[in-house]
């Protein structure tokens, strides 16, 4: 099946979410030194000791080297012509109520189909929308209160919660962990905090819908999730991008720490500009993402569908610390075009009896690249732990690359590692069998697709799943909204 | 109904179809034998409108709509049904949601409103019934981990519910032990009708004691040789096909 109406289709499908937004931005000039650092520090009007920690991370961060070992191919990015801050106008009187949003930002959620308005209050989601690099909208923070949950953004928990974020923030991934994560730690610009208390299972799911919008501004999220223990909480991240003709860098930092028996699901639906069918003007997503299961039994899951960008570099990864916890990673990633991908887990066992699930699903077509990069370790204290890894390559097309580097090291002798691994096409006979029972070759490539990523959309919360089904259908059926 | 003129299809350069004509009229069951090689897995596949073969000559219509014109799923759509000899593996594809989806595309392309949820679990259970199966199969993804006769039997399921004018089963009788066959034919013979049509595409006699045919063809090196009553079926099973070629030969 070299070439057929839908791969065609699919491999040519422009992205669907592309328009940029009108609306003014108080957009900082290119260039980083320890003057930026403090004077986004000051703009966000941050207590010494977070301008402190800023500076401490970019003296590091002049000092490191950019990582060249993940199999993904651009330019040099010159740190010094991106804009470090970026906020929407009149961030003094941030609004209080969906009402209060500017209207043309409010349509481009609409375009987006971005459910922030009432229905999906109603269906019991709250929205912390992250336009640009400030926060703009947060809804059912009264209820979540009631709980005792803190679900705001990262500059206000600065503010109101200094002593958690001095407690918690940079406790998983430290600014030296690596250079976009320090990078980062130094320039970030807003993001989420949820704290989840003693006992407490979070009443909603929480959803935050990220998007990058001020031209050329590299976008810094930073991510800070701590459940106490026996608490739990599930979060949902997913985003979408104007399209663009530069390269945006964007460096996230998504930190979790779930202590005794505490469960935290982190599921993402990831799909920004992928960039033109020559790869030209897509998102680089440099992302790290760690867990801390620092607590005994404690768990979390990931869960991510992975649609977009030109180029990803991302491995949600899980330190098992506490006795029998639990790490999970389930993913998706679905590449085309000029897309690459450099993507996987860590699953660090560092406690006895830990346990940790791996199931990837790649998807390849156009001349993409993509990379399956995992590791798992079992320390010398990790008695009776336990790894399952299945990763599942399909390609379409036969232009596309997919690799599967597993990384496996294991100090004690008691553990127990399964790996499996495949590789294939959809084969004719699965397309010509559905479309003998009167399905079009479309919807049959998007039905073989998606049972293929079935045992990862089982992980995702519903209303999320129909999503990324939905999300999966529309690249398959390349149809331009 | 199904009308077959003078078809000719080749697989890369070698002929395998040499001018096959067969006419099937509504409610007749057919079915076409013959030794291995003969073309007569190429002619179902052929008719349903599988890639991979070339159709150099010839006309082939159902209800006077030519099919050769159409893609596969428009055949489907237009009331043809095969049922694999191989029956394919959907992983993570739930048979249920398959069905459902492949009966609503059929109604829609014929016009038809689209079954709901409700409606459709409903006429699910009636099928049931008719082929005496449990719902077991449903809750599967399509085909994976069945058993050979579960397979077979998950087509003529599939058959009964996107109930086709024309069924071609290609040798629906392969693999199968003679209980799961009994299964099978019984499920065939539910759904018989006046205005349904069957071609029986089978290698052995065995089939037929059970699906008892109008017509029996002989295929030989891609043309039909033969054709006759039930009892053709019976005295190839007691003399083999040698004859009627050593007579074809000879005329």
């Amino acid at each position: 099946m070299t070439s057929t109406p839908a791969v065609d289709d699919f491999v040519k499908s422009d992205y669907e979410h592309g328009f940029v937004t009108e609306i003014e931005s108080e957009t900082f000039p290119p260039g980083l030194d320890e003057d930026v650092i403090r004077a986004i520090s000051a703009r966000k009007g941050e207590p010494e000791f977070m301008t402190e920690w800023r500076l401490k991370a970019f003296r590091h961060w002049q000092g490191m080297a950019k990582p060249t070992w993940a199999a993904v191919d651009y330019p040099p990015i010159d740190f010094q012509a991106i804009s470090y801050f970026s906020a929407p106008k009149r961030p003094e009187d941030a609004p209080k109520s969906l009402d209060e949003i500017d209207p043309v930002l409010r349509e481009t959620y609409d375009k987006l189909g971005i459910p922030i308005e009432e229905q999906k209050a109603l269906a019991g989601i709250a929205v912390d929308a992250v336009f640009d690099s400030v926060s703009v909208a947060t809804t059912f923070r009264a209820t979540l209160a009631e709980a005792g949950v803190i679900f705001c953004s990262i500059s206000e928990a600065v503010h109101d919660y200094p002593e958690l974020i001095q407690q918690y923030l940079g406790s998983v991934v430290p600014h030296t962990d690596n250079f976009y994560a320090c990078l980062n730690a130094a320039v970030f610009s807003d993001g989420t905090f949820v704290y989840i208390p003693k006992g407490v299972r979070c009443p909603m799911e929480l959803s935050t819908y990220f998007r990058i919008n001020a031209r050329n501004t590299g976008q810094f999220e930073r991510t800070l999730i701590v459940a106490e223990p026996g608490s739990y909480v599930s979060y949902l991240e997913g985003c979408t991008a104007p399209q663009r003709d530069e390269n945006q860098l964007h460096a996230a930092v998504v930190e979790l720490v779930a202590l005794d028996d505490a469960e935290i699901k982190y599921s993402t639906v990831q799909n920004w500009y992928p960039g033109d069918a020559e790869g030209r003007g897509g998102i680089y997503n440099f992302v790290t993402k760690r867990g801390d299961c620092r607590g005994a039994r404690s768990k979390i899951s990931w869960t991510q569908v992975e649609t977009g960008s030109a180029i990803t570099w991302k491995y949600p990864s899980c330190l098992l610390r506490g006795e029998g916890s639990i790490g999970e990673f389930y993913s998706v990633a679905v590449t085309k075009g000029r897309q690459q991908a450099d993507t996987g887990t860590k699953m660090i066992h560092l406690a006895p009896n830990t346990r940790s699930t791996i199931v990837s699903k790649g998807i390849s077509a156009g001349r993409s690249t993509q990379t399956y990069r995992g590791l798992v370790r079992i320390g010398q204290r990790a008695a009776g732990a336990r790894n399952h890894t299945q990763c599942d390559s399909l390609l379409i097309g036969d232009r596309c690359t997919a690799n599967t580097l597993p990384y496996i090291e294991v100090k004690h002798p008691g553990a127990r590692m399964e790996h499996e691994a495949t590789t294939s096409k959809i084969s004719e006979d699965e397309l010509f069998y559905c479309r003998s029972r009167g399905l079009g070759e479309e919807d049959a490539v998007s039905m073989i697709v998606n049972g293929f990523c079935k045992e990862v959309f089982n992980e995702l919360p519903m209303e999320f799943a129909v999503e990324a089904q939905k999300l999966l259908s529309i690249s398959l059926e390349g149809a331009v909204g | 109904m199904l009308s077959v003129k003078g078809l000719r299809a080749k697989v890369g350069d070698e002929e395998i179809l040499k001018g096959l004509d067969l006419t099937v009229r509504p409610g007749e069951v057919h079915a076409i034998m013959g030794p291995n090689g003969s073309g007569k897995s190429t002619f179902a596949h052929v008719l349903s409108g599988r890639d991979g073969y070339e159709v150099t000559d010839g006309a082939a219509s159902l209800d006077g709509v030519d099919l050769l014109a159409l893609s596969p799923e428009e055949r489907a759509q237009q009331g043809l049904f095969l049922a694999f000899q191989y029956p394919v593996e959907l992983p993570g594809v739930n048979n249920t949601y398959f069905l459902k989806a492949a009966l609503n595309s059929i109604r829609k392309a014929r016009g038809e409103e689209e079954l709901d949820a409700v409606s459709f679990l409903r006429l699910i259970r009636e099928k049931l019934k008719i082929l005496h199966l449990d719902d077991s199969l449903l809750k599967r993804a399509v085909n994976v981990g069945f058993s050979g006769g579960e397979k077979k039997r998950n087509e003529i399921f599939q058959m009964a519910l996107l109930e086709p004018k024309l069924a071609i089963l290609d040798e629906t009788d392969s693999g199968l032990d003679i209980d799961a066959l009994r299964i099978v034919a019984e499920g065939v013979n539910a759904l018989r009708s006046p205005e349904r049509s069957v071609i029986l595409v089978t290698h052995y006699q065995r089939l037929l004691d059970y699906i008892e045919p109008d017509v029996v063809h002989v295929l030989y090196k891609g043309r039909i040789i033969r054709t006759g009553g039930k009892e053709l079926a019976l005295e190839l099973e007691e003399r083999g096909y040698g004859w009627i070629i050593d007579e074809e030969h000879a005329a």
